[in-house]
């Protein structure tokens, strides 16, 4: 019972990190109408800068806003730059362009700090263990994870449905041409929406730093994972990101934990051995699929525009 | 066309006159890859299904020659029956649910099932796991082409790929071909004339499927290795750049498009072991300033612009 809360408590600790990578590709992506591949690069180094600036100021302090401010000065001139140019085209020209940017940052990164994984160290007041209820150890670094991307969740909300900002973003979201012949500055809107966007994914990539290792392409996977989430939940909903990350978390951290087990009751422990984890690793998808069949537009597709 | 299919057919006595062998190793790569995209040709730009996971057919037409080996079937045309039936399935499966959707969400889609195949191929430690399957030896196909000699091979592929190209040439003009483009256009206005789209489009990217099904069999009889990194995201993507480079629903464009980009990657990599640091970049510009393809380059060829 014990594991069972434990094993729930990874779960929601990688649905918040999904969360943060969702968020920001279903903003872009409902404002916009832009596909991002590269939003798993602003992850990446949000990564590497945080873990390279605490190994050499050993300052916590310092190395989450130089991870934040890496992420989003990368995705200001990505903005500017490419993105730019790419509104106007199709998903294809836009699949392929930021494609052609996750290859360059991967190596980049490898240029710069070589091809061996770097090690991120939790901070040393996170490092110790924390006692969710009496007998249940829990990493403090997990927990604080857990408790950022609440509160991130929670700012997130209100300032997207409380503030005059988060008014403009919701006007551009479901009519663009609209929102810019009513006043809203439709080009500085796009680059503060990726720029958000961009910050949230190089929180995540910090985050990921020590539970994760730090590695050319380790944002690749999580980025396809985090289409997996916005896919569920509705492409443009970041109710509905919330939701389906929270839910893909914790079914692919329990699938991984139990499922093994479960097939060991009534399997050989050699098949079981087998398909416990091939199973395990199918399982998001095949949730994906069973929400697509019944709902081909996600749980809480956006309302029309 | 025909000159350049001449002049892939010219590969293997030029490479032994200067006695470079290893360029009909790599050229022999450039064709399996080059009817890899001309399947994915086939559904994106006739069909305007934009498939970001046709990697995974290449991975299972791998994994069944590599699976068949490994059960000691040796025998090429099973292996290749093999592939084909099992392309087929998991295309028809993945088209099922991907084409209730359009747009952004079948590429997301498309891609999240090609991931799924690629850990699902890393978890069954049966069949190698991460690590991959090493084949000991060829497939078998009569004493009269010996899969073996990498010349034979060479022209092995080549046949696949002329068939192919063929193929599509009459898939395209037939009324399946025209109901597939009519498709992209304007789905509504086929389902109102009377066609049953999400059919055609399924059959469509069945066919695509099992083309590039056949493309990974090669592939792994090529290499004599399978692993799952053939199932990698990032090779769905380079499939879709040799497409892009090459130019998108003009026959020929993809093969070209193949030839370009792994050359390229050739050089870049004997130059420095940072090639995606180039390539990355090239590939921006392509998009964002060179958009009809190579062919495009060629006057008096392209009849039409791209629009999708």
């Amino acid at each position: 019972m014990l594991l069972l809360l434990i094993q729930a408590f990874n779960g929601l600790q990688f649905g918040v990190m999904l969360f943060l990578m969702a968020a920001g590709l279903t903003l872009v992506f409902g404002i916009m109408n832009v596909v991002n591949l590269a939003h798993g690069s602003l992850y990446m180094i949000g990564a590497y800068v945080c873990a390279e600036t605490y190994d050499a100021t050993g300052s916590f302090a310092l190395a989450i806003p130089s991870g934040l401010a890496a992420a989003l000065a990368t995705g200001v001139v990505i903005e500017i730059g490419i993105f730019r140019v790419l509104y106007a085209r199709d998903h294809l020209d836009q699949v392929l362009a930021t494609f052609g940017l996750t290859l360059f940052f991967n190596d980049l990164v490898r240029v710069i700090w070589g091809s061996t994984a770097v090690y991120a160290t939790v901070p040393r007041f996170l490092a110790g263990q924390v006692h969710i209820i009496t007998g249940a150890p829990y990493p403090a670094y997990r927990l604080a994870v857990i408790v950022v991307g609440f509160a991130v969740a929670a700012l997130l909300y209100l300032v997207i449905s409380h503030t005059r900002f988060g008014m403009v973003v919701r006007a551009g979201a479901s009519n663009r041409v609209m929102a810019g012949a009513l006043g809203a500055n439709i080009v500085v809107l796009y680059t503060v929406v990726f720029a958000l966007g961009a910050i949230l994914a190089g929180l995540a990539g910090l985050m990921a730093g020590p539970i994760f290792t730090v590695a050319s392409g380790m944002g690749d996977s999580i980025l396809i994972l985090a289409f997996v989430v916005i896919v569920i939940g509705g492409i443009g909903s970041i109710r509905g990101a919330f939701i389906a990350s929270l839910g893909v978390g914790l079914i692919d951290t329990m699938g991984r934990a139990y499922l093994r087990p479960l097939f060991g009751l009534f399997l050989p422990p050699t098949a079981a051995d087998n398909t416990g984890p091939a199973v395990a690793s199918l399982l998001i998808y095949v949730v994906m699929a069973a929400v697509l069949f019944f709902r081909p537009r996600g749980l809480f597709p956006p309302r029309m525009r | 066309m025909g000159l350049g299919m001449t002049a892939l057919a010219l590969v293997p006595p030029i490479s032994m006159a200067f006695a470079e062998p290893y360029y009909v190793d790599l050229f022999t790569r450039i064709l399996i890859f080059a009817i890899a995209a001309l399947s994915l040709d086939l559904i994106m730009s006739y069909g305007g299904m934009l498939s970001f996971g046709h990697a995974a057919y290449l991975g299972v037409g791998a994994y069944a020659v590599g699976i068949a080996n490994a059960y000691g079937i040796d025998n090429e045309v099973i292996h290749l029956l093999l592939a084909i039936a099992g392309a087929a399935v998991v295309a028809a499966g993945i088209g099922f649910i991907s084409l209730r959707t359009s747009g952004v969400h079948f590429i997301m889609i498309t891609l999240a099932f090609s991931q799924m195949l690629y850990f699902l191929a890393i978890s069954i430690n049966t069949f190698g796991g991460a690590d991959g399957m090493t084949m000991t030896q060829h497939s078998q196909l009569g004493s009269l082409i010996p899969l073996d000699d990498a010349n034979v091979l060479y022209y092995f592929v080549f046949v696949f790929l002329a068939l192919f190209l063929w193929m599509q040439s009459r898939i395209i003009r037939s009324r399946f071909g025209m109901v597939i483009r009519g498709a992209r256009t304007n789905p509504r206005r086929m389902a109102a004339l009377g066609f049953p789209v999400l059919r055609y489009q399924l059959a469509a990217f069945v066919v695509s499927g099992v083309m590039c099904g056949i493309a990974g069999a090669l592939l792994a009889e090529q290499a004599l290795f399978v692993s799952p990194s053939i199932m990698q995201w990032s090779r769905s993507g380079e499939i879709m750049v040799m497409v892009i480079m090459g130019g998108m629903g003009m026959l020929f464009g993809p093969i070209l498009g193949a030839v370009a980009y792994l050359v390229l990657e050739d050089l870049l990599t004997s130059w420095t072991q940072y090639w995606a640091l180039f390539l990355g970049p090239i590939l921006v510009v392509i998009v964002l300033f060179g958009r009809h393809g190579i062919m495009s380059l060629i006057p008096g060829l392209v009849r039409k612009p791209r629009h999708v």
